[in-house]
Protein backbone atom coordinates (compact mmCIF):
# COMPACT_ATOMS: atom_id res chain seq x y z
CA UNK A 1 0.00 0.00 0.00
CA UNK A 2 1.56 3.48 -0.82
CA UNK A 3 0.21 6.89 0.62
CA UNK A 4 0.84 9.95 -2.01
CA UNK A 5 0.48 13.10 0.30
CA UNK A 6 1.34 16.93 0.16
CA UNK A 7 4.02 18.39 2.20
CA UNK A 8 1.52 20.53 3.01
CA UNK A 9 -1.00 18.28 4.36
CA UNK A 10 2.04 16.37 6.31
CA UNK A 11 2.58 20.09 7.45
CA UNK A 12 -0.91 20.48 8.66
CA UNK A 13 -0.92 17.09 10.72
CA UNK A 14 2.08 17.99 12.73
CA UNK A 15 1.07 21.27 13.36
CA UNK A 16 -2.35 20.06 14.25
CA UNK A 17 -0.42 17.40 17.05
CA UNK A 18 1.48 20.31 18.06
CA UNK A 19 -1.39 22.56 19.08
CA UNK A 20 -3.05 19.90 21.48
CA UNK A 21 0.01 18.77 22.76
CA UNK A 22 -0.13 17.07 25.32
CA UNK A 23 -3.44 15.18 24.07
CA UNK A 24 -3.82 13.64 21.41
CA UNK A 25 -4.70 15.47 18.16
CA UNK A 26 -7.21 12.69 15.40
CA UNK A 27 -8.76 13.59 12.21
CA UNK A 28 -9.82 12.33 8.97
CA UNK A 29 -7.23 11.54 6.00
CA UNK A 30 -9.77 11.93 3.08
CA UNK A 31 -8.52 11.78 -0.42
CA UNK A 32 -9.27 9.02 -3.22
CA UNK A 33 -8.45 4.87 -3.79
CA UNK A 34 -6.54 4.74 -6.54
CA UNK A 35 -5.33 1.83 -8.79
CA UNK A 36 -2.77 -0.73 -7.23
CA UNK A 37 -3.58 -0.29 -3.64
CA UNK A 38 -2.45 3.33 -3.99
CA UNK A 39 -4.72 6.22 -2.24
CA UNK A 40 -4.14 9.83 -2.87
CA UNK A 41 -4.16 12.37 0.33
CA UNK A 42 -5.91 15.82 -0.83
CA UNK A 43 -7.23 17.24 2.92
CA UNK A 44 -6.49 16.31 6.65
CA UNK A 45 -9.65 16.73 7.97
CA UNK A 46 -9.14 18.01 11.38
CA UNK A 47 -11.61 16.87 14.26
CA UNK A 48 -12.08 17.15 18.06
CA UNK A 49 -10.69 14.40 20.10
CA UNK A 50 -14.04 13.60 22.05
CA UNK A 51 -12.74 11.01 24.25
CA UNK A 52 -14.17 11.76 27.18
CA UNK A 53 -17.29 10.45 25.73
CA UNK A 54 -16.09 7.16 25.41
CA UNK A 55 -17.82 5.60 27.86
CA UNK A 56 -21.13 5.77 25.64
CA UNK A 57 -19.35 3.58 22.99
CA UNK A 58 -17.80 1.11 25.38
CA UNK A 59 -14.55 2.10 24.71
CA UNK A 60 -13.72 4.05 27.50
CA UNK A 61 -10.62 2.10 29.47
CA UNK A 62 -9.67 4.63 32.11
CA UNK A 63 -7.08 6.74 30.28
CA UNK A 64 -7.48 10.13 28.93
CA UNK A 65 -6.95 12.60 26.14
CA UNK A 66 -3.27 12.17 26.89
CA UNK A 67 -3.28 8.54 25.50
CA UNK A 68 -6.62 7.89 23.56
CA UNK A 69 -8.36 10.09 21.10
CA UNK A 70 -12.41 9.26 19.69
CA UNK A 71 -13.75 10.45 16.43
CA UNK A 72 -17.74 9.74 16.83
CA UNK A 73 -19.72 8.55 14.25
CA UNK A 74 -21.48 11.48 13.86
CA UNK A 75 -18.38 13.19 13.20
CA UNK A 76 -17.19 10.80 11.01
CA UNK A 77 -20.72 11.12 9.03
CA UNK A 78 -20.30 15.23 9.10
CA UNK A 79 -16.41 14.79 7.72
CA UNK A 80 -18.07 11.71 4.96
CA UNK A 81 -20.41 14.53 3.53
CA UNK A 82 -17.68 17.14 3.83
CA UNK A 83 -15.61 14.84 1.57
CA UNK A 84 -18.48 14.02 -0.80
CA UNK A 85 -19.30 17.26 -1.61
CA UNK A 86 -15.59 17.58 -2.98
CA UNK A 87 -15.95 14.50 -4.59
CA UNK A 88 -13.21 12.91 -2.12
CA UNK A 89 -13.54 9.64 0.30
CA UNK A 90 -12.78 9.03 3.79
CA UNK A 91 -9.51 6.79 3.21
CA UNK A 92 -8.03 6.94 6.52
CA UNK A 93 -7.22 8.38 9.87
CA UNK A 94 -4.87 10.16 11.68
CA UNK A 95 -3.63 11.05 15.27
CA UNK A 96 -0.56 11.87 17.58
CA UNK A 97 0.80 10.04 20.02
CA UNK A 98 2.23 12.81 22.51
CA UNK A 99 5.71 11.57 24.16
CA UNK A 100 5.66 8.05 22.34
CA UNK A 101 6.49 6.97 19.63
CA UNK A 102 4.94 7.12 16.27
CA UNK A 103 3.88 2.79 16.18
CA UNK A 104 0.51 1.90 16.56
CA UNK A 105 -0.77 0.45 19.75
CA UNK A 106 -2.69 -2.59 20.66
CA UNK A 107 -5.58 -0.12 21.00
CA UNK A 108 -4.97 1.58 18.13
CA UNK A 109 -5.43 -2.22 16.55
CA UNK A 110 -8.18 -3.00 17.86
CA UNK A 111 -10.37 -0.46 16.63
CA UNK A 112 -8.96 -0.20 13.14
CA UNK A 113 -10.22 -1.49 9.65
CA UNK A 114 -8.11 -2.85 7.06
CA UNK A 115 -7.84 -0.59 3.88
CA UNK A 116 -7.51 2.86 5.49
CA UNK A 117 -4.40 4.45 6.13
CA UNK A 118 -3.62 5.02 10.19
CA UNK A 119 -1.26 8.13 10.10
CA UNK A 120 0.56 8.34 13.60
CA UNK A 121 2.81 11.44 14.47
CA UNK A 122 4.76 11.53 17.49
CA UNK A 123 5.10 14.37 19.22
CA UNK A 124 8.25 14.91 21.15
CA UNK A 125 7.70 17.37 24.47
CA UNK A 126 5.85 19.28 22.10
CA UNK A 127 7.17 19.27 18.97
CA UNK A 128 6.17 17.18 16.21
CA UNK A 129 8.58 14.18 15.30
CA UNK A 130 8.80 10.90 13.39
CA UNK A 131 5.27 10.28 10.85
CA UNK A 132 4.89 7.22 9.86
CA UNK A 133 1.55 5.60 8.26
CA UNK A 134 0.41 1.96 8.40
CA UNK A 135 -2.65 -0.05 7.44
CA UNK A 136 -4.29 -3.08 8.56
CA UNK A 137 -4.03 -6.60 6.39
CA UNK A 138 -6.55 -9.68 6.04
CA UNK A 139 -5.14 -10.83 9.37
CA UNK A 140 -6.09 -7.79 11.41
CA UNK A 141 -2.24 -6.95 11.71
CA UNK A 142 -0.94 -3.65 11.41
CA UNK A 143 1.64 -3.02 8.14
CA UNK A 144 3.81 0.17 7.90
CA UNK A 145 2.39 1.99 4.65
CA UNK A 146 4.63 4.00 2.05
CA UNK A 147 4.63 8.21 1.93
CA UNK A 148 5.43 9.33 -1.22
CA UNK A 149 5.81 12.68 -1.29
CA UNK A 150 4.00 14.76 -3.96
CA UNK A 151 5.08 17.61 -5.83
CA UNK A 152 3.16 20.92 -4.72
CA UNK A 153 1.06 22.06 -7.14
CA UNK B 1 -37.08 -7.52 -1.71
CA UNK B 2 -34.29 -7.11 0.57
CA UNK B 3 -32.83 -4.75 2.96
CA UNK B 4 -30.22 -2.01 1.44
CA UNK B 5 -26.93 -2.09 3.26
CA UNK B 6 -24.29 0.02 2.08
CA UNK B 7 -21.00 -1.24 2.58
CA UNK B 8 -18.40 1.36 3.67
CA UNK B 9 -15.01 1.93 1.58
CA UNK B 10 -12.68 0.08 3.35
CA UNK B 11 -14.55 -3.34 3.51
CA UNK B 12 -15.98 -3.56 0.28
CA UNK B 13 -12.79 -5.86 -0.80
CA UNK B 14 -14.74 -8.32 1.31
CA UNK B 15 -18.19 -7.83 0.26
CA UNK B 16 -17.62 -8.27 -3.98
CA UNK B 17 -16.51 -4.96 -4.22
CA UNK B 18 -19.93 -3.55 -4.10
CA UNK B 19 -20.79 -0.53 -2.48
CA UNK B 20 -24.20 -1.72 -1.05
CA UNK B 21 -26.20 -5.39 -0.92
CA UNK B 22 -29.79 -6.38 -0.68
CA UNK B 23 -30.11 -8.91 1.75
CA UNK B 24 -32.23 -10.57 3.70
CA UNK B 25 -33.67 -10.27 7.81
CA UNK B 26 -36.62 -8.83 9.80
CA UNK B 27 -34.07 -7.50 11.76
CA UNK B 28 -30.75 -5.88 12.13
CA UNK B 29 -29.44 -8.70 13.84
CA UNK B 30 -30.67 -11.24 10.63
CA UNK B 31 -29.55 -8.35 8.06
CA UNK B 32 -25.84 -8.65 9.31
CA UNK B 33 -26.09 -12.52 9.94
CA UNK B 34 -27.11 -12.54 6.25
CA UNK B 35 -24.42 -10.29 5.41
CA UNK B 36 -21.38 -12.43 7.51
CA UNK B 37 -23.29 -15.77 5.96
CA UNK B 38 -22.52 -14.46 2.28
CA UNK B 39 -19.61 -12.51 2.91
CA UNK B 40 -17.41 -14.80 5.97
CA UNK B 41 -14.41 -12.45 5.74
CA UNK B 42 -16.17 -9.79 6.60
CA UNK B 43 -16.77 -10.92 9.92
CA UNK B 44 -14.03 -10.67 12.01
CA UNK B 45 -13.82 -7.01 10.94
CA UNK B 46 -17.43 -6.33 12.54
CA UNK B 47 -17.24 -9.00 14.82
CA UNK B 48 -14.45 -9.66 17.78
CA UNK B 49 -13.71 -12.88 18.86
CA UNK B 50 -16.66 -13.31 21.37
CA UNK B 51 -19.62 -12.63 18.66
CA UNK B 52 -20.06 -9.35 19.76
CA UNK B 53 -20.46 -6.76 17.27
CA UNK B 54 -16.78 -4.32 17.75
CA UNK B 55 -17.53 -1.41 19.95
CA UNK B 56 -16.01 0.62 17.35
CA UNK B 57 -18.92 -0.74 14.86
CA UNK B 58 -21.92 1.25 14.54
CA UNK B 59 -24.94 0.19 12.55
CA UNK B 60 -27.59 2.83 11.21
CA UNK B 61 -31.29 2.58 9.92
CA UNK B 62 -31.63 5.56 7.56
CA UNK B 63 -30.32 8.12 10.06
CA UNK B 64 -30.85 6.53 13.66
CA UNK B 65 -28.34 4.92 15.45
CA UNK B 66 -29.26 1.54 16.71
CA UNK B 67 -28.26 1.68 19.81
CA UNK B 68 -30.93 4.70 20.58
CA UNK B 69 -34.11 1.82 18.87
CA UNK B 70 -33.68 -2.02 20.00
CA UNK B 71 -29.66 -2.55 18.90
CA UNK B 72 -29.57 -6.00 16.66
CA UNK B 73 -33.19 -6.35 17.37
CA UNK B 74 -34.39 -3.35 15.44
CA UNK B 75 -37.24 -4.27 12.90
CA UNK B 76 -36.19 -3.32 9.08
CA UNK B 77 -38.02 -3.29 6.31
CA UNK B 78 -37.30 -3.14 2.52
CA UNK B 79 -37.65 0.73 2.67
CA UNK B 80 -34.77 0.84 4.93
CA UNK B 81 -31.45 1.48 4.71
CA UNK B 82 -28.65 0.41 7.29
CA UNK B 83 -25.24 1.51 7.38
CA UNK B 84 -22.25 0.61 8.99
CA UNK B 85 -20.32 3.63 10.56
CA UNK B 86 -17.00 3.08 12.44
CA UNK B 87 -16.15 5.51 15.29
CA UNK B 88 -12.11 5.76 15.13
CA UNK B 89 -10.72 5.31 18.34
CA UNK B 90 -7.04 4.77 19.51
CA UNK B 91 -3.88 6.34 20.92
CA UNK B 92 -0.65 4.82 22.48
Amino acid sequence: MTLDVSGAQLAAIRAHGERTYPRECCGLLLGSFEKGDKKRLVEAYAVENTWQGAGEFGLGDGQGEERRFLITPEDYRAGERYARERGLEVIGTYHSHPDHPARPSEFDRGNAWPVYSYIIVSVQNGRAADLTSWTLDDERQFQSETICRTTEV
Amino acid sequence: MGVKVLIPAPLRRYAGDQESLELEGASVGEVLDDLTGRYGELKKHLYSEDGKLRNFVNVYVNDEDIRHLQQQGTAVQSTDIISIVPSIAGGD
